[in-house]
C-alpha cells in the first residue's frame, strides 16, 4: 500500500515534469495567444486584488499590534517599524499573497480546465484547429507568473500601511517617522530576493492548476478533485520553493 | 448472423475517387479492453452512414479515431486521402478544418457567448477575414439552424435544443467536406430529436456533405441514414439499409427495431 502510494507520488511527479516541459516547448511557438492572455491578466490579477490587498493589511496590522508588546518588554518600541517592515516584506506579504493566489487561482484553473475537460471543450478546441495546450495552459502560466509578483509588491506596500496604523494604535508614530525607519531598514537583499520568488510562486501555481484540470478525469467528480489537488500541491510547493529560496539568499549572503 | 443482409460496406459502388473515408482493419484497445477490433469502414461523398451499436461498443472510439482525437493501435484511417495515424499535428489541423464534429455533449465554450463560439473555429483563418466576412459567416451558421437571435446570449441561457444547434452551427461554419455527429439526439425530447434530424439531412443536402452518425436512437437512424453499419463487439456486424435490416430475424439486429 505504501509502495503503491509511493508509485503513484513519483508518476504523478514525472507526469509534472513533462507538463512542465510541454509548457516550455509550446511557449517560443507562435500563435501568441495575446487577447486570451490579457482576458487572463483581468481575470487572475485584477480581480484578485481585492482579495490580496485586504489579506495584505489585515496582516500588517496584526504583526505589528502582535510584536508591539515584546518589544516594549526589551525596551525595543522604536524598532517596531523596522522589524515589521523586515518581516512583512521578506516573508509574510509574499507568502501570503502566494497563498491566497494558490486558494482563489489555482484552484479556479483546476475547477475551469477539469470542467472544460469533462464536458469536451478541449476536444472541441482541437478538433477546431487551435492548439488547446497553448491558448488555455500557457496563457494562464503566464499571466499567473507575471501577475503574482505585481499582486505581492501591492500587498507588501499596502501591509506596511498596515503596519502604520498597527503602531499608532498604542503609540504615536509619526508618517514620516514611520516610513523614514521602513525605508533605512530595508535593503536590497531584502526586497529583490522576495520578488523574484514570487515569480516562482506564480509559476508554480499556475502549472499545477493547469495540470490538475488539463488531467481530469472521473466526471465532475474529478473536476472537484483538480481544485481541490491544485490548491493542496501548490500552497506545499510555495512553502518548498520559500524554503530553498532562503537557502539560496543564504547562500548567497543576502539574508 | 442473417447472411442474407451481411453485405459489406465496402462493397459500394460508388467511383473510388468519391471515397472520402476509408477504414481498415482498425483496432483500438484500453488496456485489456479490446474495444475495435478489425473494423472496416468506407465512406463516400454525399452518403450519409449511421453507425449503430450499444453503448460501450467502441461507437464515440471509432469517431475520435477518425478525427485524431485517439490513436487506433493498427490499422488504416484514411480521410480525404490522408491517413490519419500518420500525420503530424499541423497536416492533422489542415485536415480537421474539412471535417466537423458534433460532439455528444455540445461541447460550447461556456465561458463564450454564442458568437464568440461561432468565431472560435475561423481563429486559424483569422488573418484572411475581415470582420465583416466573419460576421457574415457567423450569421449563415445561425440562420441555417434558425437561431439567430441568440447571438449574443451565453450557452447557460439556452435550452437542451437549441444548444444543440448552436453546435451544429459552429460544425457548420468552415464549411466541412464530412460532418462526424457523437450521439446527436441524445437526451432531447422525441420532438426536438426529429428537428435536430431533420437538420441534418438539410445540411447534407445544402452543402453536399458526407456524414458518420453514431446514434442508437431509431428514430433519428430512419430520418438520416443511407446506410446503417451495425457495431457489435467492436467489429462490423452488417451493413445495410434500414428497410432492409427492419426484416432482420437475427436477435442482435432486431432488437433495435423493436
Amino acid at each position: 500500500m505504501a509502495s503503491e502510494k509511493f508509485q503513484n507520488f513519483i508518476d504523478e511527479t514525472g507526469d509534472i515534469a513533462r507538463f512542465t516541459g510541454r509548457f516550455f516547448k509550446e511557449l517560443f511557438k507562435p500563435r501568441f495567444e495575446f487577447n486570451e492572455f490579457f482576458r487572463q491578466c483581468f481575470f487572475i490579477g485584477y480581480k484578485s486584488f481585492p482579495l490580496v490587498a485586504i489579506t495584505a493589511f489585515i496582516m500588517g496590522l496584526v504583526i505589528t499590534i502582535q510584536s508591539r508588546p515584546t518589544l516594549v518588554e526589551f525596551g525595543a518600541e522604536s524598532w517596531l517599524p523596522r522589524m515589521v517592515s523586515v518581516s512583512l516584506i521578506r516573508e509574510i506579504a509574499p507568502v501570503i499573497t502566494a497563498l491566497i493566489c494558490a486558494g482563489k487561482i489555482g484552484s479556479g484553473i483546476g475547477a475551469e480546465l477539469g470542467s472544460m475537460k469533462v464536458t469536451e471543450q478541449i476536444d472541441a478546441m482541437e478538433v477546431s484547429g487551435t492548439n488547446p495546450f497553448k491558448f488555455l495552459v500557457v496563457t494562464r502560466v503566464i499571466t499567473t507568473t507575471l501577475m503574482i509578483p505585481i499582486l505581492a509588491v501591492l500587498a507588501d506596500a499596502i501591509s506596511l500601511y498596515g503596519g502604520f496604523l498597527g503602531a499608532n494604535i498604542h503609540g504615536v508614530v509619526s508618517w514620516d517617522l514611520f516610513w523614514n525607519q521602513v525605508f533605512d531598514t530595508l535593503a536590497f537583499g531584502d526586497v529583490v530576493p522576495s520578488i523574484i520568488k514570487t515569480y516562482f510562486f506564480g509559476f508554480a501555481i499556475g502549472i499545477i492548476g493547469c495540470y490538475k484540470g488539463f488531467n481530469t478525469n472521473k466526471g465532475t467528480e474529478g473536476v472537484g478533485i483538480a481544485a481541490n489537488s491544485a490548491v493542496v500541491i501548490s500552497s506545499l510547493l510555495v512553502f518548498i520553493l520559500d524554503l530553498l529560496a532562503v537557502q539560496i539568499t543564504d547562500i548567497l549572503g543576502l539574508n | 448472423m442473417n447472411t442474407e443482409l451481411s453485405i459489406q460496406n465496402d462493397s459500394n459502388s460508388s467511383n473510388t475517387s468519391d471515397l472520402v473515408v476509408c477504414i481498415r482493419n482498425l483496432e483500438k484497445s484500453f488496456g485489456e479492453n479490446h474495444v475495435l477490433k478489425n473494423f472496416n469502414f468506407k465512406l463516400y461523398k454525399g452518403e450519409s452512414i449511421v453507425v449503430l451499436g450499444k453503448s460501450g461498443s467502441g461507437k464515440s472510439v471509432l469517431v475520435k479515431c477518425i478525427i485524431g482525437l485517439l490513436y487506433p493501435d493498427a490499422g488504416t484511417i484514411q480521410v480525404l486521402g490522408k491517413n490519419i495515424p500518420d500525420l503530424n499535428h499541423d497536416e492533422l489541423d489542415r485536415i480537421r478544418v474539412k471535417v466537423g464534429f458534433l460532439f455528444q455533449s455540445n461541447a460550447l465554450y461556456d465561458s463564450m457567448t454564442v458568437r464568440e463560439n461561432l468565431e472560435f473555429p475561423l481563429r486559424r483563418h483569422w488573418i484572411k477575414m475581415d470582420k465583416e466576412e466573419v460576421n457574415s459567416l457567423v450569421m449563415e451558421a445561425l440562420g441555417n439552424v434558425g437561431l439567430e437571435e441568440t447571438i449574443d446570449m451565453m450557452p447557460s441561457e439556452l435550452s437542451g435544443g437549441m444548444r444543440k444547434r448552436i453546435a451544429l452551427a459552429r460544425t457548420l461554419i468552415l464549411k466541412p467536406e464530412i460532418i462526424l455527429y457523437d450521439e446527436p439526439t441524445t437526451g432531447l425530447d422525441p420532438i426536438t430529436s426529429t428537428e435536430i434530424s431533420n437538420l441534418i439531412v438539410d445540411v447534407q443536402k445544402k452543402y453536399n456533405t458526407s456524414s458518420i452518425v453514431i446514434s442508437h436512437d431509431m428514430n433519428c437512424v430512419k430520418i438520416v441514414a443511407n446506410k446503417i453499419v451495425m457495431l457489435v463487439d467492436g467489429t462490423n456486424y452488417i451493413s445495410d439499409t434500414y428497410k432492409e435490416l427492419q426484416k432482420s430475424k437475427d436477435i442482435k439486429i432486431s432488437s433495435f427495431f423493436k
